[in-house]
């Protein structure tokens, strides 16, 4: 049975669903306890793409060898929106890229884990944070993958306030021109930057038609339904048609901390330590 | 080693992109990045390798991330653009992708910037380059390299294709005599080369200054007065112990660079030399003042309107000899 066949085979099955489900609800305990450890991380913008990360590694949609992260025939992951991938942390450490104890050091000295990633980090590619910057990379990563004859795909994750940068639309232009059909980008479109709603700060507009103007093939999805993340993302990395795809995933800010999804300002406010053990209390 | 009786005109860009062209001929893993940004020698590039070759379009931001991910997967890249765009458009790229990105993942890109200080003499600010060095040279892991003639761009091709580190190549636009019969590796190591030997006064000069500083040379050597002269290219990994005990034999040392001093650029790097090494010389720092030049005329009018003309550099080396 070759390996898709049994990924489709496996992701039909209800087990499978609730193995997602349930990593997923790790993931999000984990980057809150991780946030209560070291309260100045973005916590709401990493909450946004808990599903996302979760799928994209738990779900057999990215290739990865934690034992050698360079691994030659890993897919290049490019997490654009640094951040806002606090949540990348226990996924990385459950997957073995480091030890879980690590989860206990963010913040602190003489840690790898920081609030803004770093390739330092066992499992992370490039420098992330300053925004504007994976679009770009991933498409000279993709290039490069593409004159090598090489089939390993590239994802590059975003926010939506990040797409304000031109620089994103530079990397578009070029991604679609070149026909660059194994970069993958995945937008958490969780509707805010940091001093509020990312439609009154300054509005994408349609942002489907944009992307498609640009020549990418375009899909949406519920960014917190994880299976439905899952097949979109695997779907996505298996169509090869000339043309570069977008992803983008309907997200809320926040995800999971009530305080933080009503709050427009929710990038810049965090949670106490009481309201993180609060929200592990009631959702355990 | 210096050849002043050689008068055969190229320019750095087609001589190092032919070296590019022989590095692709012999099959190596090299990708050419072009912001919209041509040379006669690049034609030749596009034609016999187009898979090697990228115009980028006008997205110098662009040019620097594709570059990165290149270099990530293995390539050694160059990236070809005008001066002031490829390091000023895109700072931050070369911060971020080049300059942190590099201290842990070591990569392989090479900025060929073309149109150093007032090479596009009548196209004003925007096309003057004089902030770069400064700039480029306040970024760790950055190489910073200013050459004076095709010779010293012909050898570093070799040198960018072997050093897998960012570096910044800062080329004049215009063909320009040969300064140097060759450059050797240890040349390039010493970052510097020694052009002539003086009693008092040593000019020493970068990129298109250096051609202005031997035309000063012989003015003098024709009034009976000797001055050293040092073509100095390897901004930021030269070998500072041979250059202290160079610039030491003088008694005052005159700086020439076409880019804003007292802000970083040649003149602070050796000015910090002096300091550091205690070196007894008066120093003297010739660029740029603090002001953008909207006069209109040649380079010699440029120079001569902001006290970088001949006139002022004899001046200078008079009052010392």
């Amino acid at each position: 049975m070759n390996a898709l066949k049994k990924v489709e085979q496996t992701r039909t099955s209800s087990d499978f669903a609730k193995f997602l489900h349930d990593k997923a609800t790790w993931v999000r305990q984990q980057t809150l306890e991780i946030h209560k450890l070291a309260p100045e991380t973005r916590v709401a913008s990493s909450l946004s793409p808990v599903e996302i990360f979760s799928a994209l590694y738990y779900g057999e949609v990215a290739s990865y060898k934690p034992s050698i992260p360079f691994w030659e025939g890993r897919d290049r992951v490019v997490i654009s929106k640094g951040h806002g991938s606090l949540s990348m942390y226990p996924i990385l450490a459950d997957l073995g890229f480091f030890e879980m104890s690590e989860l206990k050091k963010v913040c602190t000295k003489g840690s790898f884990l920081g609030g803004i990633p770093d390739p330092i980090i066992p499992g992370y590619e490039t420098v992330n944070g300053s925004l504007g910057h994976g679009v770009g990379v991933g498409c000279g990563m993709a290039t490069a993958l593409k004159t090598l004859g090489k089939n390993n795909k590239v994802f590059v994750i975003t926010g939506d306030g990040e797409l304000h940068e031109g620089s994103i639309w530079e990397g578009l232009m070029f991604a679609s021109h070149h026909q660059l059909d194994n970069l993958n980008l995945i937008v958490d479109h969780n509707k805010k930057c940091m001093l509020g709603e990312t439609k009154n700060i300054l509005g994408l507009g349609p942002l489907i038609d944009k992307f498609k103007a640009f020549g990418l093939l375009v899909e949406v999805v519920d960014g917190h339904d994880v299976m439905a993340c899952q097949a979109a993302l695997l779907k996505m990395k298996n169509l090869n048609t000339g043309k570069p795809k977008a992803l983008i995933a309907e997200t809320v800010k926040g995800k999971g901390a009530p305080q933080l999804e009503s709050n427009p300002m929710c990038h810049v406010t965090g949670l106490k330590a009481v309201e993180v053990d609060e929200i592990l209390k009631r959702n355990s | 080693m210096s050849a002043s009786q050689l008068p055969l005109k190229k320019t750095m860009r087609d001589s190092i992109l032919n070296e590019i062209l022989a590095q692709m001929d012999r099959g190596e893993k090299v990708f050419l990045l072009s912001a919209d940004f041509g040379a006669p020698a690049l034609d030749a590039i596009r034609e016999k390798h187009p898979k090697q070759f990228i115009n980028v379009g006008i997205a110098e931001q662009n040019l620097i991330n594709v570059a990165t991910g290149l270099a990530l997967e293995g390539f050694v890249v160059y990236a070809y653009a005008i001066a002031p765009f490829i390091t000023m458009r895109c700072c931050e790229q070369i911060r971020v992708n080049l300059a942190i990105l590099s201290q842990v993942r070591p990569m392989n890109v090479n900025l060929i910037g073309v149109g150093a200080g007032f090479s596009y003499e009548v196209s004003g600010p925007t096309h003057h380059c004089l902030e770069d060095l400064s700039i480029m040279r306040t970024f760790p892991n950055v190489d910073v390299i200013s050459p004076s003639d095709w010779t010293t761009a012909t050898a570093l091709a070799k040198y960018c294709f072997e050093n897998k580190r960012p570096k910044y190549l800062r080329f004049d636009s215009k063909p320009l005599p040969q300064i140097h019969s060759q450059i050797s590796e240890m040349d390039l190591q010493r970052g510097f080369v020694e052009i002539s030997q003086g009693k008092d006064v040593c000019l020493i000069s970068t990129g298109f200054m250096t051609h202005k500083a031997q035309e000063v040379c012989q003015n003098l050597k024709a009034e009976g007065l000797t001055v050293g002269h040092i073509d100095f290219f390897m901004l930021k990994s030269f070998n500072e112990k041979e250059l202290c005990a160079k610039l030491s034999q003088y008694k005052k040392i005159i700086s020439l660079e076409e880019g804003f001093v007292t802000k970083g650029g040649v003149d602070s790097i050796l000015s910090e030399l002096i300091l550091r090494n205690r070196l007894p010389v008066e120093f003297k720092a010739m660029g740029l003042k603090d002001n953008y030049i909207f006069h209109i005329g040649s380079r010699e009018d440029l120079h001569e309107q902001n006290d970088l003309g001949s006139k002022s550099i004899l001046r200078e080396a008079r009052i010392s000899s």
